[in-house]
């Protein structure tokens, strides 16, 4: 590990503030995804700001129906709210199914967001190859271990998928992220916070370094009552996604009123697929129906060698968690 | 109800769940600097240039050692990786060490070191070694035996299966890693090592520096897991008793996680071809199984996967060979049942495979090609009680409800498979020492330089001192784990208790033998003049069974006679003739497993299996024991494998995290039991060891039962979801 210096900020101005001085300063919130890479020579950061004082923590209603999930909140503490439980169980099954539970404990809203991939490329400083380590170096997994890696948005600087449970959840829902910068507030909706690799893989999201975020505000939701998180993995628990499936279904009887989905494990950020989405749309609900929208979903996938395997279990991800979310299963 | 067998809880439980047993990496030597190693990111080539000014500077430095600038050993081991050259032979392999006043500025000192490289073409294709593989032995044993005729066997055979079978690299991962703190003091030097063989590390260092055995202590109190990575010495222990000389302090050198995977062995990958033979009615004609397995570059190791099949079933015609394959990776070594954890999955597949190529029941065509006789020697087993395992765990797990065809079985959407599966490993012992010395206070002082791995060491040598002395486990204190005390062998091969059990055995009864002549003579005791064969030591006390009231405490007789400490010592040497006598562990372990039809998903559900080991020498710490061996089975059949980097050697899955081993979610229901029919030929204990057997047979077991539940033979372990879409 570097040396590096900290700092504690009770104020969010003076956090927004502090962070600003350097480039390499970062925000402590849980830890658990930078002090590991800070471990193993990844992240350098010269200052650490701690945010664990600032009062981001609650979790509220808002005035036009939505709910606020403070980004200090602790992971732990936002699956098992009443109010999250009962408005987003999608979110509460996919925060519930990442990590383990003393990690949640620990991990934090915003942090969660900002999770780093976790492609041993990236995560092995010994590795010769990584473009989002070492800019320029190449990717390490693109004739090297793949299974993991993504099927959608990548390219030959990096094939590198976003680990995040949650993020997967939220971009089924649609939330928006507010953060606060030197300028002042704005709010970046979730499928524009992560960014796909381009020529830049070492950026993950739109989120600019000097911002903060303070909260993931949930729009009013329709789903409550059929949705489902699946989570396909190599193990049962502590083990990140080889693809997962955030569906979501506001029914009007049988009718698909409106429709989510959204892949993890699949792409450098949460993967929403619009097109199967449209395809359910005021359909009744089916079977059949299910595998077209499955099908679609995948049509343009691009698998590696090793990770082919991805495009059908997440087309079968799909029409499980739809059916189940359908009341078919 | 003796104390030997008795589920007594293990006796150093409260030290280890209190935090209060000290484990090698805790002692803290005064003046003590940290060391760490710096490792290679290339796996073949050399050194150029290494680069260690900023580091040198950086704060708390004491030195860092590295090719030519290191102490020269008398006789470095060729195996190891002791910074004597700038050649490097493997990923990760040891280039320098640096030492600092405080472990995070050791590493940050290590972080600045700059390496450049003439990396050479690496050898990293196990297949394409194959032409130019070469044969090996495994702890001496030839790694190629034949009997019989097999080509003939094989014309013969009326059904046929000709399959292969492929294990993946797994590297060990105990809880504690290695961790060695080395403190030289006027020529004599300490180690405290997290090690399997005590005196094997004394042996080691002393030829490395170039002094005599008793010029080095080695300490290892507790060790917290070894499964064989701590059986040998490996280059972090020298490394660190030569930083200790080269910065003239106490230096600590622990291992991080990622560092193990690579340069403190691994269980090598395997090709294993199994060919058998057999008439239609089932009986076996022919069994050839060819096994290639990789090696390092600087040494030898064989996972020696044929070996169970030379002893495993009754057929006339059987050859066994294995090819050794060099690649640039770190030397792989003994893991928890080497050789057999990865050969029963082989032969107990293609068996299967027979079983359904010929419509019959896995478990009778096994029962038709049972051997009471050892099938190569042709000399009788020491004890095999085989049939009674298979049948009281078909019974336990309801095998007479299966229905053999595959995908027939259903719980809701999910398939259900059956698999069973026979375990087998060898009974051994090795030459042990021990000492018993009974204190004036009464109480018991048992000792032996053996380990504790894990396994309950001090328990098993508590109770055994115990049941010769007739005291309480209480009065006894067993001390192991230096080379100070008599020496024992490596804990290793499931045949710690058959050496060490019989030697404090022997030394309490010595003691014994004293006590009571001692007790004989006092004109003072109560059983002064008695006869002999009389004298019976219970509770703590001595009385002659003509007269029980009359004994007195064992503390009353020593401290009349001059507080004397009566003491009894062994050597006592294995005992069995293998010229005339097979020794061989057995057991069956039965498997259910669902499946997912669509995501294919496979949990393992419930895991019975019935073991015959001898005599169990402690319920509990036997249980645990067969528990851990299976739930390894389960981690061979379903998640580890370690991602080799084909370009540079690599490891890429070095954490825990990514290197999957079971959570408790992934294990079931585990029912094991024992036959306990003492094995008198092997030990006078009658116990055969029971470390590595569980492992044994179970990944083919679950392998076989995902067959079951979807009709899909995987033959390349861990069967992971692709391998089922």
């Amino acid at each position: 590990m570097n040396p590096f210096t900290y700092e504690r900020s009770a104020e969010i101005e003076s956090a927004v503030t502090v962070i600003a001085r350097s480039h390499s300063a970062k925000f402590l919130a849980g830890g658990t995804n930078l002090v590991d890479l800070m471990k193993n020579g990844v992240e350098k950061p010269d200052c650490l700001v701690d945010i664990n004082r600032l009062a981001l923590s609650k979790i509220e209603w808002l005035p036009d129906g939505g709910l606020r999930l403070g980004a200090l909140a602790r992971n732990a503490d936002t699956a098992n709210h009443p109010l999250v439980r009962k408005n987003y169980p999608l979110l509460s099954r996919a925060i519930l199914s990442g990590a383990s539970p003393q990690l949640r404990n620990l991990a934090t809203n915003g942090g969660n967001l900002l999770q780093r991939t976790r492609c041993p490329y990236f995560m092995d400083a010994g590795s010769p190859q990584c473009n989002k380590r070492v800019p320029g170096s190449g990717c390490g997994a693109l004739e090297g271990f793949h299974r993991t890696h993504a099927i959608f948005g990548a390219n030959d600087k990096c094939v590198a998928t976003h680990p995040s449970d949650m993020c997967v959840a939220l971009a089924a829902l649609d939330a928006m992220i507010r953060v606060r910068g030197p300028q002042g507030e704005r709010a970046i909706p979730i499928a524009e916070f992560h960014r796909l690799p381009g020529d830049t893989p070492e950026i993950d999201t739109n989120l600019r370094k000097d911002e903060l975020i303070l909260s993931i505000d949930l729009p009013q939701s329709p789903y409550a009552e059929h949705s489902c998180y699946l989570k396909v993995r190599d193990r049962a628990s502590y083990e990140f996604a080889l693809i997962s499936a955030a569906v979501a279904l506001d029914m009007r009887g049988q009718t698909i009123h409106n429709a989510r989905i959204a892949l993890g494990g699949v792409s450098h950020k949460p993967w929403r697929c619009p097109e199967a989405e449209t395809i359910l749309l005021q359909q009744e609900v089916s079977a059949s129906m299910f595998e077209r929208a499955a099908a679609t979903a995948l049509a343009h996938a691009q698998p590696l060698k090793q990770n082919a395997f991805k495009v059908e279990l997440a087309r079968r991800a799909i029409v499980h968690a739809l059916n189940n979310a359908g009341g078919l299963a | 109800m003796s104390i030997i067998g008795a589920p007594l809880t293990r006796v150093d439980g409260k030290l280890k769940v209190t935090g209060q047993a000290k484990y090698s990496a805790e002692f803290k030597p005064k003046n003590l600097a940290y060391a760490v190693i710096v490792q290679s990111t290339i796996s073949a080539g050399r050194i150029l240039v290494m680069d260690t000014a900023q580091a040198e500077r950086a704060p708390g430095v004491i030195t860092i050692m590295r090719p030519g600038k290191t102490p020269r050993l008398s006789q470095p081991e060729d195996r190891l990786s002791l910074l004597q050259d700038n050649e490097v032979h493997y990923n990760r392999q040891p280039i320098a060490v640096v030492v600092a006043g405080s472990s995070e500025q050791a590493h940050y000192a290590e972080s600045l070191i700059r390496v450049r490289y003439e990396p050479s073409t690496p050898k990293l294709d196990f297949m394409a070694g194959f032409p130019s593989s070469y044969p090996g032995s495994h702890t001496g044993i030839p790694g190629d035996l034949s009997f019989g005729d097999v080509d003939g066997g094989l014309r013969q055979a009326e059904v046929k299966i000709d399959q292969i079978y492929t294990t993946p690299i797994q590297h060990h991962n105990p809880m504690e890693p290695h961790a060695t703190i080395a403190e030289w003091d006027n020529g004599q030097l300490t180690v405290h090592d997290a090690s399997q063989h005590i005196s094997g590390v004394q042996e080691s260092l002393a030829k490395a520096f170039g002094v005599s055995k008793d010029k080095v202590h080695v300490i290892s109190w507790f060790v917290g897991g070894g499964f064989g990575c701590k059986g040998q010495v490996w280059s972090h222990v020298v490394l660190a008793a030569m930083a200790a000389k080269q910065a003239n302090r106490p230096v600590k050198l622990v291992l991080e996680r990622p560092q193990m995977f690579g340069p403190v062995g691994a269980r090598p990958q395997t090709h294993q071809r199994v060919t058998l033979g057999a008439t239609r009615d089932g009986k076996l004609t022919a069994i050839r199984h060819e096994v290639h397995a990789h090696t390092s570059e600087i040494e030898d190791y064989l996972e020696s996967s044929a070996f169970p099949t030379r002893v495993m079933y009754s057929c006339p015609n059987v050859s066994t060979t294995h090819r050794l394959v060099p690649l640039n990776l770190g030397t792989p070594t003994y893991m928890r049942a080497p050789g057999v954890a990865t050969g029963t999955y082989a032969v107990e597949v293609a068996m299967d495979e027979l079983a359904y190529q010929l419509k019959m029941d896995p478990l009778e065509l096994r029962l038709l090609n049972y051997t009471d006789i050892d099938p190569h020697s042709k000399i009788p087993f020491t004890e095999k009680n085989l049939k009674e395992c298979y049948k009281r765990g078909a019974e336990s797990f309801g095998w007479s409800k299966r229905n053999h065809e595959p995908r027939s079985m259903h719980d809701g959407p999910l398939l259900i498979g059956w698999g069973m599966a026979t375990e087998t490993y060898p009974g051994k012992n090795m030459p042990a020492k021990a000492l018993v010395r009974i204190q004036p206070n009464g109480r018991v002082l048992v000792i032996s330089g053996t380990q504790e791995i894990g396994t309950g060491m001090y328990t098993i040598m508590t109770q055994v001192a115990a049941d010769v002395l007739g005291v309480s486990p209480e009065s006894i204190e067993a001390k192991l784990g230096d080379t100070a005390y008599p020496e024992a062998p490596i804990s290793a091969g499931s045949m710690s208790t058959a050496s060490v059990g019989p030697a404090v055995q022997q030394a309490a009864l010595a003691a014994r033998e004293k006590l009571i002549q001692l007790a004989l003579t006092d004109r003072q005791s109560s059983v002064y003049a008695e006869k002999k064969e009389t004298i019976e030591l219970k509770d703590g006390r001595i009385f002659s069974n003509s007269a029980a009231a009359k004994g007195e405490a064992l503390s009353a007789l020593l401290s009349r006679n001059q507080n004397q400490s009566i003491e009894g010592t062994a050597d006592v040497k294995p005992q069995l003739d293998p010229k005339t006598s097979s020794c061989h562990s057995f057991g069956a372990v039965f498997a259910e497993v669902s499946v997912d039809p669509s995501l294919c998903i496979v949990r393992t559900r419930r895991i019975v299996a019935v073991f015959d080991v001898g005599k169990i020498m402690n319920e509990k710490l036997a249980r645990s024991q067969f528990i851990g061996g299976i739930v390894w089975g389960t981690s061979l059949a379903l998640f580890e494998d370690s991602y080799v980097d084909s370009r540079n050697g690599r490891i890429m899955n070095a954490n825990l995290a990514d290197y999957l081993v079971p959570v408790n979610a992934d294990i079931g229901e585990i029912d094991v039991s024992a036959i306990d029919v003492p094995d008198l030929q092997l030990d006078s204990l009658g116990a055969r060891g029971i470390g590595e057997i569980g492992i044994t047979g179970t990944g083919a077991a679950i392998a076989n039962a995902v067959f079951h539940a979807t009709g899909k033979r995987v033959r390349d372990l861990p069967i992971t979801v692709e391998k089922l879409l």
